[in-house]
């Protein structure tokens, strides 16, 4: 089971700045383990971010993002109390969806 | 710094000029955005596999895009952890478009690739792995046309 992306998001000036931190290993699959096998390859592979379910970002990502990966990104028109949502698929075929509430 | 950006818009040019023969009906369509595109917008995954810069280039329809000053690339000069370099690309174009950062030593150079949606900032902050010193590049399509940053981090220990 994966693990919940740790999400905030507030307006300032009709702007909300959203900060997230998604729980995933993103194994390249060129690692080697303690015994010298290979580790395979195991990422985030596509990222949606909505708002009040209109698409505000949309990523796709390759082997080379950091462990839990972190982003942090802008849009106009959120307000307080609406909703957004960040969903993502990795390479495995697993999905997730977190929703926060912006403050 | 100016060899290495002159190296890469010359070279960025004879790909496109060999794409533009290569891809065919195909690959020009799909420059121009005219294909079908998947569930979730972007580029095409095989762009993922590319090894260099140039091949990244190459492969998303033989771009070459003029440095810009309306791109600021916040990277470190050196990061000791080649695991989680930070990374903060922010444009100053009235609508970007796209925001893609590659690496151009990694094994495979495209690390990220941005849609933005209109009303959202041209602003993304980000964490990537480097497995050596390497040129950043920022790749930003704003009001249809494709630009660029470039800036390069010494990586003391590698994180691929």
């Amino acid at each position: 089971m994966s693990i919940p992306t740790k999400m905030r998001a507030s307006v300032t000036n009709g702007v909300t700045e959203v900060r997230a931190l998604m729980q995933h290993e993103m194994e390249t699959g060129r690692r080697k383990d303690e015994s010298g096998n290979l580790v395979p390859a195991w990422y985030i592979t596509d990222l949606k971010v909505q708002h009040n379910g209109r698409t505000v970002l949309e990523g796709q990502f390759g082997t080379s993002v950091s462990k839990n990966p972190f982003l942090v990104f802008r849009f106009k028109g959120g307000k307080a109390g609406d909703k957004l949502s960040l969903a993502w698929a990795d390479n495995r075929g697993e999905k997730r969806s977190d929703e926060v509430i912006i403050g | 710094m100016q060899e290495i950006d002159r190296s890469t818009i010359d070279s960025g040019r004879r790909h496109a000029l060999r794409a533009g023969v290569g891809l065919g009906l195909f690959g020009i369509l799909a420059t121009l955005g005219l294909l079908p595109k998947s569930a979730w917008a972007g580029v095409d995954r095989k762009v993922f596999e590319a090894k260099s810069l140039n091949e990244a280039f190459k492969a998303m329809g033989g771009l070459a895009p003029a440095d810009s000053n309306l791109i600021n690339l916040d990277v470190p000069e050196t990061a000791e952890n080649g695991a989680m370099v930070p990374v903060i690309v922010e444009c100053k174009f009235p609508r970007t478009e796209q925001i893609a950062i590659l690496v151009d030593k990694n094994p495979t150079a495209l690390v990220e690739n941005w849609t933005i949606a209109e009303g959202t900032e041209g602003y993304i902050s980000t964490r990537i792995k480097m497995a050596q010193t390497s040129t950043v590049i920022a790749l930003v399509k704003a009001d249809g046309k494709f630009y660029k940053a470039v800036k390069e981090v010494k990586v003391t220990a590698g994180g691929c």
